[in-house]
């Protein structure tokens, strides 16, 4: 079995925790994992991704091949779509709704959201709103890992929030436990 | 215990170097081998790990711990390798006593550089030994055996990494680290005092051993066949030659219409394109120099080769004048692999052959997002004042320099006209200041300043050239992530050190606030017919807000 994943998002979201999060959940469960992040001018509000994959056998290329990504997990709405060109029809497109307009010339709102909306399989939810609502303002990308959750099938939603106990532990108990919150508030969102 | 642990290429090689015993990093940051240097300064204390100021210091503090005895390693982007060169060259004229690896991490694609240049022609140019890992993994094996093979030889390793090796992450399994060497200065000043007396013996000593160099790849470990005949991908049912020799084939009668010889990082491409049913000899390279026996051997039973390498066309090149005119290579040079630009699984895939699944076009609503100057970043208040400043000058030039500040080059500043080298802009601001142009303005961070812009300031100066100098100064190496900048508080006197006098050494706070007093400094100093440096001064946004969550911590 494999999973091959495109985490993306903006500069300074956390897509990279994100990874961090699944990345350690793997481990855990000894599967094989490669994954390829950009690093460098990220920082400063350019796009952003991370090639994740997963599998019980060997892991080959670093990087996914086009048509071949099982999933894309995005922070950005425009940045789902940038990556369109490495699913298939049977993939799902988890993101948030909320653009980040860095740009002057951000895509017209509704024609975006249109076209994302017609593939086939896709989840979305203004998880800015959700993190705001639930005082959870720093944990806007556990929800949306919440969300992915359901899809990534090769690891259960129980060794995500195993992996978040792990990865959040040095930072302390309240702030493993907003993220746990953060985790189940994604997951049943798309129940 | 066997342990396992996801690390990134970088920090593969740098943990795969501390466990081999090495006593010194010495490194100047550049994407992608940045976090090599930085992993070795969390994790070893007892490795000396301090940044460099630039890269050929680096080499050369390197190169004098190896004389010593004791195992070192340099780590630099491709770009560097131009800056060491010379100390790079000579090195291998020198020998080593204790170990000495040079980590050059390549940037095909240009991800995060100016260029594509593949480092291997600089080993191959030194004449030594070149290891090219494909995995995680083999990044951190082979540290331990770079560093036997460099005393075993006496002479410097290079090892070569690209972008999606450095900064991928994989589990790797980790050994047993060794002891660092002990004390162990050279005594033999024939080999070091490179008169030309000693420099053509020692040099004739280095070609001499190259017949010892082909041997060790022909034998190496990490050169090795395949007759991939369909597996399942586990790679159990392939053939795995280890030691090299031959190629083993289970249709030795027939020959198969295409082999693969695959460098470094492309054998996971092609590995990631073989499925059941093909029958394609695969010969994955990660030791140079090339192992002409193996690549004779697979040619014989192939009838034409594909070489995939990431990069330039090095292997592709020295493949046809090793199999002669007639025998049919395809590769980069031939179009089936594109020309530029970094090989994929998709490229890869496509020069194999094998068919595309069927994929979606581009979105329609997608627009590039370029990377910009960080809000609050002092480099914004410097670009607003010199465009001020500039715009009342009909023939003024800009000269920029590699930073975070080179993002002035895009919108809404749009601000300097060139950006070629580390340092360059001190120095093309004269030349054409020489030419005539006026004001002829540089404008140079810190930690540029300090890696390549001194030496030219002083140029500047000694010729009394027409030109005006900004500092930038945020206080760090902000573009590579905020490593510690070499400078930091000797700016005033390194200029006043190299010539300039205190009236035209000018300190200004990058503020909105400050905005008259900045451009009335700038005009000024334009207007005096001489060398001056404006030092604009205000710490990066980023490692100013990461001090705060420090302390709040
Ligand atoms: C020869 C060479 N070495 C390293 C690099 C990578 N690099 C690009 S800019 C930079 C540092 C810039 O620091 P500074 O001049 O202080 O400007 P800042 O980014 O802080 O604005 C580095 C290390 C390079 N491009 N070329
Ligand atoms: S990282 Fe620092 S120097 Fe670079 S753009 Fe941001 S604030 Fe400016």
């Amino acid at each position: 079995m494999k999973k091959d994943i495109i985490l993306a998002g903006v500069g300074g979201q956390g897509i990279l925790t994100i990874a961090t999060i699944i990345g350690d959940a793997a481990t855990a469960a000894n599967l094989n994992l490669k994954q390829a992040e950009v690093h460098g001018m990220s920082q400063r509000g350019g796009d952003v991704q991370s090639n994740l994959r997963l599998s019980t056998e060997t892991i080959y290329s670093d990087l996914i091949k086009q048509g071949a990504a099982d999933l894309i997990i995005s922070m950005e709405p425009m940045e789902a779509l940038r990556y369109i060109p490495y699913i298939n029809k049977d993939s799902w497109i988890v993101t948030s709704s909320h653009t980040f307009k860095n740009i002057s010339n951000y895509p017209q709102e509704e024609s975006l959201m249109e076209e994302l909306t017609n593939f086939p399989h896709v989840a979305i939810l203004p998880i800015e709103d959700v993190a705001k609502e639930n005082s959870l303002p720093k944990s806007a990308n556990v929800i949306l890992l919440g969300m992915a959750a359901k899809y990534i099938e090769i690891l259960s939603p129980e060794q995500l929030r195993e992996s978040i106990s792990r990865v959040f532990a040095s930072k302390g108990e309240k702030i493993v436990e907003a993220n746990l919150r953060a985790f189940d508030l994604g997951l049943q969102a798309v129940k | 215990m066997i342990e396992r642990k996801l690390l990134l290429g970088d920090e593969a090689i740098a943990l795969g170097a501390i466990h081999a015993g090495i006593s010194g990093v010495y490194a100047y940051p550049g994407t992608p081998s940045t976090e090599i240097t930085e992993y070795i300064q969390a994790h070893a204390p007892e490795v000396r790990s301090r940044w460099c100021t630039n890269e050929k210091t680096a080499m050369e503090a390197a190169l004098g711990m190896a004389y010593a005895g004791k195992r070192a390693l340099v780590c630099m982007k491709h770009v560097g390798m131009n800056v060491a060169a010379d100390a790079f060259i000579n090195s291998a004229i020198t020998g080593v006593n204790g170990g000495l690896v040079v980590l050059a991490a390549d940037d095909p694609s240009m991800h995060s550089s100016q260029n594509e240049q593949d480092s291997r022609f600089y080993g191959k140019f030194a004449m030594i030994p070149i290891l090219e890992p494909s995995t995680q993994q083999e990044a951190y094996d082979m540290m331990a055996y770079a560093y036997e093979l460099s005393e075993r030889l006496k002479l410097p390793i290079l090892m070569r990494v690209v972008t999606r090796l450095a900064h991928s992450r994989a589990g790797v399994v980790v050994k047993e680290p060794i002891k660092q060497n002990a004390l162990n200065p050279e005594t033999d000043r024939t080999h070091w005092v490179l008169l030309p007396v000693n420099a053509r013996r020692q040099y004739a000593s280095l070609v001499d051993k190259q017949g010892e160099l082909l041997a060790s790849s022909e034998a190496s470990p990490y050169n090795s066949c395949k007759q991939q005949i369909g597996s399942d991908k586990s790679g159990t049912t392939s053939h795995e030659n280890q030691a090299n020799i031959e190629v083993t084939t289970h249709k030795s009668s027939s020959t198969s219409p295409v082999g693969v010889i695959a460098c470094g990082i492309a054998h996971n491409y092609v590995m990631e394109n073989i499925t059941t049913g093909m029958d394609i000899p695969i010969l994955k390279i990660s030791q140079y120099p090339l192992p002409e026996t193996a690549i004779k051997s697979l040619a014989t039973q192939c009838e034409s080769l594909l070489i995939a390498e990431d990069g330039q066309p090095l292997v592709e090149e020295q493949v046809k004048s090793l199999l002669g005119t007639d025998y049919p290579i395809k590769g980069r040079l031939t179009g089936e692999l594109p020309r530029m630009g970094e090989l994929t699984p998709d490229n890869v895939g496509a020069a194999l052959g094998v068919n595309k699944e069927q994929i979606y076009a581009t979105a329609q609503n997608v627009m590039p997002r370029p990377p910009a100057l960080c809000q609050g970043c002092g480099h914004r208040d410097v670009y607003d004042a010199l465009n001020k400043v500039a715009a009342e000058y009909e023939g003024a030039r800009i000269f920029g320099d590699i930073g975070c500040y080179t993002l002035g080059a895009l919108p809404p500043f749009r601000a300097i006209d060139s950006c070629v080298d580390m340092g360059a802009s001190i120095t093309m601001a004269k030349g054409a200041a020489d030419a005539g142009v006026y004001p002829a303005i540089a404008v140079i961070g810190d930690s540029t300043f300090t890696h390549s812009g001194m030496t030219g300031l002083l140029d500047a100066i000694n010729d009394n050239a027409n030109i005006t100098v900004i500092i930038s100064d945020n206080l760090t190496t902000a573009m590579t992530g905020g490593q510690d900048s070499a400078g930091t508080n000797k700016f005033e006197a390194i200029c006043l050190g190299l010539g300039l006098t205190p009236e035209h050494v000018r300190v200004v706070v990058p503020l909105p606030k400050n905005m008259e007093e900045i451009t009335r400094v700038i005009r000024e100093e334009i207007e005096y017919k001489g060398v001056s440096v404006i030092i604009p001064r205000r710490e990066c946004m980023q490692t100013f807000q990461r001090k705060l969550r420090n302390k709040k911590k």
